[in-house]
């Protein structure tokens, strides 16, 4: 019992350790900014940041919104499309063949080179933002999914075989479970790239003008000098990524919890 | 008495690999209803091809292999052999009564109908308080009591074993071997055990086939006469230690100074 609650305390206390870590770095920057009187155009300090945040709430939370919806619909697409295409893929090893080379080449384009293409041919700007993200954020669902759906136990496949189970059972009951461990790990990776892939196309659309999420405002408060709205909109740029990383590692232990040596705990 | 119904007959099976290389010289075998045979042997001597031709998980390459007097595939559809693997195979993501269940799910057995069978399965394993654990839970040996209880779920008349104890320590093995036996006795199963323990063969089985490889051959094939059910007594007995030192130096000369377990 006693034990239980010491562990419980330590890992308590190891939690805490990045909050103490930030605690100490935004001290030393506001000391430093007031010690040094360094001008608020150069390097605001966190406690104007912080006042930023709250004044031009009603602006920067719109912002974030439209951000956040982007990030969430191309996330949703790369996961229900990248699924699909790694079904297709380890159903023949023809198709992965064929298609595969073209799955690298749409990993490896930059999106920043292609965004401009694709703001231009895709007439509502949500919509193009929500392709350019997507392109960013589907490579790691179809390779890590692709990967999982093949990594069966040979001796449970070979089960499998002796019971005379269908295709469908294998795949449902053998492939899919089997996949879990790498399908979440590829959640991961493509929830931080589809929120860096809606900035990005904000960026290239914002000059454009058709934007209104936070890059655009990052853009804007750039051109007005209003470096403190800058840093806002990047700081919850920054939250949003840490809760998308968080909410999905939250998933992926709440399935493998049970089983995977990956999220079991010692 | 009626001449007891053979339920496996190879008839001079071989399996020769597409390279070339003969996995196992033509074999013929009859294994009555309810014998425990042990196929013993060094690697390489074909005993792992042998038990995966009569399973049907490989097709010999001549020569033919009937259960109950049907082909393997046809016996194989109406579940009257089970295989347990050298490894537990069980599915990592599932419990361990989910596990027993799957080949009944697999055939598509209602639930209703299939949980009273899977806890009886386990408990002739003795694991049904286990039921709810994940495999990850359990250890080596209790592991392998699922694979088993997987296998005897679907009432088989024909139990294949591929090396099921090889990975457990030996008194883990041991305590394995017995509980085994005695299943073997309530259920009247025929059993067809891989092992390339000489004494682990003599323990369990009323008959050893001894395979030699380079060519995979069977160099001889031994009633073991000792009565049933055998205690830990008879490990130590004279006869045992006969058959065991009997059996020793046939494989030596066989397979001309090759590593065999004692």
């Amino acid at each position: 019992m006693n034990k239980a609650a010491d562990q419980r305390r330590k890992a308590l206390q190891e939690g805490m350790l990045p909050f103490a870590v930030a605690v100490l770095l935004l001290g030393l920057w506001q000391g430093w900014t007031v010690a040094a009187q360094v001008p608020e155009y150069l390097v605001p300090s966190p406690w104007s940041i912080a006042r930023t945040l709250v004044a031009d709430w009603e602006l920067l939370s719109g912002a974030l919104w439209v951000t956040v919806k982007i990030t969430l619909l191309a996330f949703g697409t790369s996961v229900v499309l990248g699924s699909l295409v790694a079904f297709a893929f380890v159903q023949s090893r023809w198709i992965e063949a064929a298609f595969f080379p073209y799955a690298v080449l749409l990993q490896v384009t930059p999106v920043v080179a292609i965004a401009p293409l694709i703001i231009i041919w895709v007439k509502d700007p949500t919509a193009s933002l929500v392709v350019c993200a997507t392109l960013v954020a589907l490579f790691p669902i179809i390779s890590n999914t692709t990967v999982g759906l093949r990594s069966v136990n040979p001796g449970l496949a070979a089960y499998f075989k002796l019971q005379r189970a269908t295709r469908w059972q294998t795949l449902v009951r053998l492939r899919i479970p089997s996949a879990l461990p790498y399908f979440f790990a590829g959640l991961r990776i493509s929830g931080g790239l589809a929120l860096i892939g809606a900035v990005v196309a904000e960026f290239v659309a914002g000059t454009g003008g058709t934007g209104t999420g936070l890059a655009y405002q990052i853009l804007q408060s750039g051109y007005q000098l209003n470096i403190p709205r800058m840093f806002a909109a990047l700081v919850l740029i920054s939250v949003a990524g840490v809760v998308i990383f968080a909410a999905l590692s939250a998933l992926s232990s709440w399935a493998l919890g049970g089983w995977h040596e990956s999220e079991v705990k010692p | 008495m009626n001449a007891p119904l053979p339920a496996i007959e190879v008839l001079s099976a071989e399996q020769v690999y597409p390279n070339g290389t003969r996995a196992l010289t033509p074999v013929s075998l009859s294994i009555e209803k309810g014998e425990f045979v042990t196929l013993l042997g060094p690697s390489g001597c074909g005993k792992s091809t042998l038990l995966k031709m009569i399973a049907g998980l490989l097709e010999p390459s001549d020569g033919r292999i009937l259960l109950s007097r049907q082909p393997v595939q046809e016996a194989n559809a109406e579940h009257q052999l089970s295989f347990v693997f050298q490894e537990a195979t069980l599915m990592p993501w599932a419990t361990v009564e989910a596990n027993v269940r799957l080949p009944l799910d697999l055939a598509g057995m209602p639930k209703s109908e299939s949980t009273p069978r899977v806890m009886e399965a386990l408990q002739l394993v003795g694991l049904a308080k286990f039921a709810q654990q994940r495999p990850r839970e359990l250890s080596g040996g209790m592991q392998m009591r699922v694979s088993i209880a997987r296998g005897l779920v679907t009432q088989p008349q024909l139990l294949l074993m591929d090396e099921p104890f090889g990975a457990l320590d030996e008194i883990t093995r041991n305590r394995l071997d017995a509980d085994l036996l005695k299943l073997w006795q309530q259920q009247g199963l025929t059993v067809v055990f891989v092992t390339h323990s000489i004494t682990e063969a003599v323990f369990l089985s009323s008959r050893v086939v001894m395979m030699a490889a380079r060519p995979g051959r069977v160099v001889e094939d031994l009633r073991i006469n000792a009565p049933y059910p055998r205690m830990d007594a008879f490990r130590t007995s004279p006869e045992f230690n006969e058959m065991v030192r009997h059996l020793h130096g046939q494989l030596h000369m066989a397979s001309d100074h090759e590593e065999v377990q004692p």
